[in-house]
């Protein structure tokens, strides 16, 4: 996280692993369904991985896996070296949803992550950093303000901030704009971007959208259902920074028509 | 297209069949007071009518002006500190310890059941067969065990209060939504963090919900109770005025006694309204 900013965000397939998964498998005990099979998945440093798929493919159950929130049947997770065993502060996630609470403000939703491992007084002494967080997402003036005051897009910022203030080592994203009208997000999307590039960090992104993945990933990760597996991983050879205009080249067509036949197949299955 | 044709049309008063008026029902477009008004002036109106006629037996029901006149002998009565003062205050005492013990233990209860399975499992079921009871049934019983002082009002009203109290909290902590319970799973929140900083602010509309029904009980608990338990009570001076077939009275100290449930009501929403200053006003919405 503490990179310098000049580090190259492209590809970035030379740089050291953060995030490790070997084989891994999950079952539920209670329907014995396969939810995942022999998933192998590797996320390197200040790389932007996508994950794709339709609808019962294992792409939340993966989620919850990598978030630490349910253990896997089978297989290995390791976290910058440590094997991850439950939720960890090196850990960053945000959902669907600002999931922002209404009797805070801005800044104290932001730093209740400090709040809650490491106490109020920590959390005061991060207010701060939180104030400077805001200002990257371009809300400065608005650390005061309640979040009904606030509007879709600037609620999902102020929660990316939320994410940002334990300086996780990965960013694990559960279709973080889907509930914004498609103008938010596409700028939200542009604004990842750039967060991302700032911060050097390294994503993990679930999304419905195969446009969305393309314009922000190095990797996308295609998965099958029944059960969920990998299909796929592809290279978004993409030159970055990227503009909304670049989905317009014929190289992001060629993508986005290769990842729809991809999912086509898995769908006929 | 700019508006200022329209502006113009308007000016000169011409008709423009692009212009339209959507029409508000003349009944829809009163404002809120003289509506009110008028409610209460046809009301008394055929009050005052049917006693007039002598539709109805004086006896059953008196004529409005007598009723003013005898809330004017209770209402200074009452502010000059008379025996009525001394009834009310009784009675207000039984409310706000019947209120009070209803809090701790409903709130107590509901975290029970809406925080712990075996809460759940093993207290609610329980709950429910109680609630469904009529709970002013187990008056005489409150009476008999805890005589005809205050103790048995207190405890009357408060078992009929305790109910709401317990399902508005219940409810209020199941009503925490999944993303938020997986956001503060993902920080590592212990159990209790997760119970106070979360789903008790996240429940909170439901819990004054069920305080304000709570309220509303404490108060037909109290005066249950003085009926059936005697005492000295606001409710014993209804018994007797009753029994005496002075109606006027009856009436007017109905009306004082539900000055009383209206503040302790008043004094539950003012209390949410700070506490829970996020809430959208979802109270008398239709004002609106």
């Amino acid at each position: 996280m503490n990179a310098p900013l000049a580090h190259e965000y492209s590809g970035a397939s030379s740089d050291a692993p953060v995030y490790e998964l070997t084989n891994v498998s999950k079952t539920y005990a209670r329907n014995s369904v396969v939810a995942l099979e022999n998933v192998d998945l590797t996320l390197r440093h200040g790389s932007f991985t996508s994950v794709i798929g339709s609808s019962g493919c294992g792409k939340s159950t993966l989620l919850k896996i990598m978030a630490g929130l349910i253990p896997p049947t089978k297989g290995r997770v390791v976290l910058q070296d440590k094997p991850v065993t439950g939720p960890r502060r090196d850990i960053g996630m945000m959902f669907q949803q600002a999931t922002l609470f209404p009797w805070k403000t801005a800044v104290e939703n932001i730093v209740l992550p400090i709040e809650i491992r490491d106490g109020k007084a920590a959390a005061k002494k991060a207010m701060g950093k939180a104030h400077d967080l805001l200002e990257m997402v371009g809300l400065k003036g608005f650390e005061n303000v309640y979040p009904n005051e606030l509007s879709g897009g600037m609620a999902q910022r102020t929660s990316i901030c939320r994410m940002l203030i334990t300086e996780p080592a990965v960013l694990l994203l559960d279709e973080p704009f889907s509930a914004l009208d498609e103008l938010s997000r596409d700028m939200m999307n542009m604004e990842l971007q750039r967060i991302c590039r700032e911060q050097d960090a390294t994503a993990f992104l679930v999304t419905h959208s195969i446009q969305e993945a393309v314009i922000l990933s190095d990797e996308i990760v295609v998965m099958k259902p029944r059960p969920g597996r990998i299909a796929e991983i592809v290279k978004v050879d993409l030159p970055r920074p990227r503009t909304l205009d670049i989905m317009t080249t014929p190289r992001f067509g060629e993508i986005v028509d290769h990842i729809r036949s991809m999912l086509d197949k898995g769908e006929a299955m | 297209m700019t508006d200022a044709p329209i502006n113009q049309q308007l000016e000169t008063g011409a008709a423009d069949d692009t212009v339209w008026v959507q029409e508000v029902a003349f009944i829809d477009s009163i404002p809120r007071w003289i509506a009110m008004t008028f409610v209460f002036v046809v009301f008394i109106g055929t009050w005052d009518v049917v006693t007039r006629l002598e539709l109805v037996s004086p006896i059953i029901l008196p004529t409005p002006w007598e009723t003013f006149d005898d809330m004017i002998f209770v209402g200074s009565n009452l502010l000059s500190g008379g025996y009525m003062l001394g009834a009310l205050w009784i009675t207000i005492q039984e409310v706000i310890y019947g209120f009070a013990l209803a809090i701790t233990i409903g709130f107590s209860l509901g975290v029970l059941v809406g925080e712990t399975a075996f809460g759940e499992k093993a207290v609610m079921p329980y709950l429910v067969a109680i609630d469904t009871m009529p709970k002013v049934a187990f008056a005489p019983l409150f009476v008999a065990w805890l005589g005809f002082g205050i103790e048995s009002k207190v405890s009357l009203a408060a078992f009929i209060a305790t109910f709401p109290i317990v399902v508005g909290t219940a409810a209020g902590l199941h009503s925490a939504d999944e993303n938020a319970r997986m956001l503060f799973k993902t920080m590592g929140a212990s159990r209790m963090q997760t119970l106070i900083k979360m789903k008790l602010p996240t429940g909170l509309p439901q819990i004054f919900t069920g305080l304000k029904i709570g309220a509303v009980g404490v108060m037909a608990g109290a005066i249950t109770g003085e009926f059936l338990g005697g005492g000295k009570g606001f409710g014993e001076l209804i018994r007797v005025a009753a029994s005496q077939l002075n109606t006027p009275r009856v009436f007017s100290l109905i009306l004082y006694l539900s000055l009383v449930g209206l503040v302790l009501y008043l004094i539950v929403q003012w209390t949410q309204r700070k506490v829970v200053f996020w809430q959208k006003e979802s109270v008398g919405a239709h004002d609106h």
